[in-house]
């Protein structure tokens, strides 16, 4: 019966984002802006499901996943910028001729071209994660401190990237983008088929980390969140393990955050300041922590719920945001996920 | 001799928890230590398990000294250790909980790829039953009984197949049957690890002491010798007397 629902849940997601909403767009009943702002919402549930990886399985509460979430952006804006610059026959990046800049800074180069551009997106992040961990965890910091340290961390890194010195375009960040491979960005198929990368990427992930979960690797995460020491006394290095699904978290984020970059047209330091993390943290949290499907589903309600809320109420999100929160926590600690299932079972019940 | 002790001393804040002169272990020996609250008890199992750093002397086991080792390295040379808060993994199966601690090649790649394979699902499942688990195996650890949860971190350890066995109060808060069944436990698993067992409980000491028990005062040996020995000892009696606990002079 359990395994029905499921089966039954999973093919309606499909049906409704992997058909009917393209169909509808091709019929002209769907506009692309509402298409492409969907394609947005999977690269956030891919954060969202780094997010529980690390949060929800492993109990380590990591504040710091927007700025691995942008330095994939970043990455991929570099990359993107620089193309736009060519095309357009300049020589450097506006804001670097704003700047006086003479020659493009050593570290752009290697983004000129598409490939190394997307090895160090995800390089990149999964080194930063692999250091800040070895020694985070390393120290055996845990709980709040480790969601303190984090959290600092995230603020230390928003106000390098606001500066001009960091060389990155500064408050404003980087846009002005052109093409993608060549292929146009503002054109309704690009945004098509950035929406089908997105939902691809997010299915594959998905299925990837549903693997991750339930393999002997996933058990040993859960032990850690349910009783640390007892995994040390029973042998295994939990400082490798933690580092391991640390690192693992931080390259979804960088790849959601690659993906979503050229579907808004723009990167800045305020997609990874303080708190787009714990915004992050919230839709894991208001989805169903430790279930991979909950953390999707919270990700694309709550950002569903934000773009509802903001036209109709602009001032009044965070309170919404907030609201909902104490209600999960107060009523509803599986969260939506969980208030989902009991509710099927009451139905099936009467 | 598995376990050997010398001169170890451990001070929390002044106030000197241990300083323990001597203390041997046999190999597959079981040995019950004793003594009142306070007595220095868990922290001796708290060093010999890389939980607590001694302040002095050495601890050698198989020979080799324990000094500056963690608790990971500890538990691979052959240590396990049962905490006096039955600590199992809630959220997991017991089969699961199981299976995590079976020893095996425990490093993040092995564990990516682990397959369980016929031969390890039946050895699992033959410490469920040795354990008296098997008709709860698929259920979390989280809603077993109190006294399911100790016998499964006993399975937990023994599943580590080290070749010492830390027990630090097996029968707290279970029923005189329950009782009985982990002292039948003990004494089966005696005949292929040594053992250390702290124990209040002197019924059940009695039931399981076939060797020597060692009682702990203050933080030193006060005496070793079979249980009619020190069950008849003054100093032991007066020691727990003093400490409003008539239960020896009852026997």
């Amino acid at each position: 019966m359990r395994v029905n629902t499921r089966a039954i849940t999973n093919l309606s997601f499909l049906l409704v984002f992997a058909i009917a909403l393209p169909v509808g767009n091709l019929l002209g009943l769907v506009s692309i802006n509402t298409v492409s702002v969907w394609g947005r919402y999977f690269c956030f549930a891919i954060a969202a499901l780094g997010i529980d990886l690390i949060w929800g399985y492993t109990g380590v509460m990591s504040m710091c996943q927007a700025f691995f979430f942008c330095l994939g952006g970043y990455a991929m804006g570099m990359h993107l910028l620089l193309k736009a610059t060519a095309l357009q026959g300049h020589l450097l990046p506006d804001f670097m001729t704003w700047n006086s800049f003479t020659a493009l800074p050593s570290f752009w180069q290697p983004f000129r071209h598409f490939v190394p551009a997307l090895l160090l997106s995800l390089l990149i992040p999964a080194l930063v994660a692999g250091i800040i961990g070895f020694f985070v965890f390393r120290s055996r910091i845990k709980g709040v401190y480790m969601a303190i340290i984090t959290q600092a961390l995230a603020l230390a890194m928003y106000l390098l990237f606001l500066r001009n010195e960091t060389k990155l375009g500064g408050t404003n960040g980087l846009t002005d983008f052109r093409t993608l491979l060549g292929f146009d960005l503002s054109a309704s198929s690009t945004k098509l088929g950035l929406y089908w990368v997105s939902l691809g990427a997010l299915c594959l992930l998905y299925l990837l980390c549903h693997k991750l979960v339930h393999s002997k690797f996933g058990k040993v995460l859960q032990a850690i969140r349910d009783s640390e020491f007892r995994v040390g006394y029973t042998a295994y290095r939990v400082l490798n393990y933690k580092l391991a699904i640390f690192v693992i978290a931080a390259v979804l984020c960088a790849l959601a955050g690659m993906l979503y970059t050229p579907q808004t047209g723009i990167i800045t330091p305020g997609r990874m300041d303080v708190t787009a993390s714990v915004e992050m943290l919230m839709w894991v949290a208001l989805g169903g922590r430790g279930k991979l499907r909950g953390a999707i589903i919270g990700a694309l309600l709550v950002n569903c719920l934000y773009s509802v809320c903001t036209s109709l109420f602009p001032q009044g999100w965070l309170f919404i945001l907030g609201f909902l929160y104490v209600l999960t926590v107060l009523y509803f600690d599986k969260g939506f996920l969980g208030l989902f299932e009991t509710l099927g079972k009451k139905i099936r019940l009467s | 001799m598995i376990l050997q002790v010398n001169h170890l001393t451990v001070s929390f804040g002044g106030v000197r928890a241990l300083d323990l002169e001597k203390f041997h272990l046999e190999d597959k020996e079981l040995r019950v230590i004793i003594g009142p609250n306070g007595a220095g008890k868990s922290t001796f199992m708290d060093i010999l398990c890389g939980r607590t750093r001694p302040g002095s002397g050495e601890v050698l086991f198989k020979g080799h000294s324990l000094k500056g080792r963690t608790e990971v390295e500890i538990a691979e040379m052959g240590i396990g250790r049962k905490f006096q808060k039955p600590s199992v993994f809630p959220s997991l199966t017991v089969f699961e909980n199981m299976a995590l601690a079976t020893k095996m090649k425990k490093d993040v790649f092995s564990s990516l790829f682990f397959r369980t394979s016929p031969a390890f699902t039946e050895k699992i499942q033959a410490m469920g039953k040795r354990v008296g688990l098997s008709s709860v195996m698929d259920r979390p650890a989280g809603a077993l009984s109190h006294g399911q949860k100790q016998w499964l971190e006993i399975a937990i350890v023994v599943l580590q197949d080290p070749a010492l066995l830390l027990i630090d109060e097996p029968a707290a808060g279970l029923s005189d049957r329950e009782t009985e069944k982990t002292g039948e436990l003990i004494l089966e698993l005696c005949q292929q690890h040594a053992v250390i067992v702290i124990e209040h409980d002197m019924h059940f000491v009695r039931q399981i002491a076939n060797g020597l028990v060692s009682v702990l005062v203050n933080g030193k040996l006060l005496m070793e010798g079979s249980f009619a020995e020190v069950r008849n000892d003054q100093r032991v009696i007066d020691c727990y007397l003093g400490r409003a606990n008539a239960q020896l002079e009852k026997l």
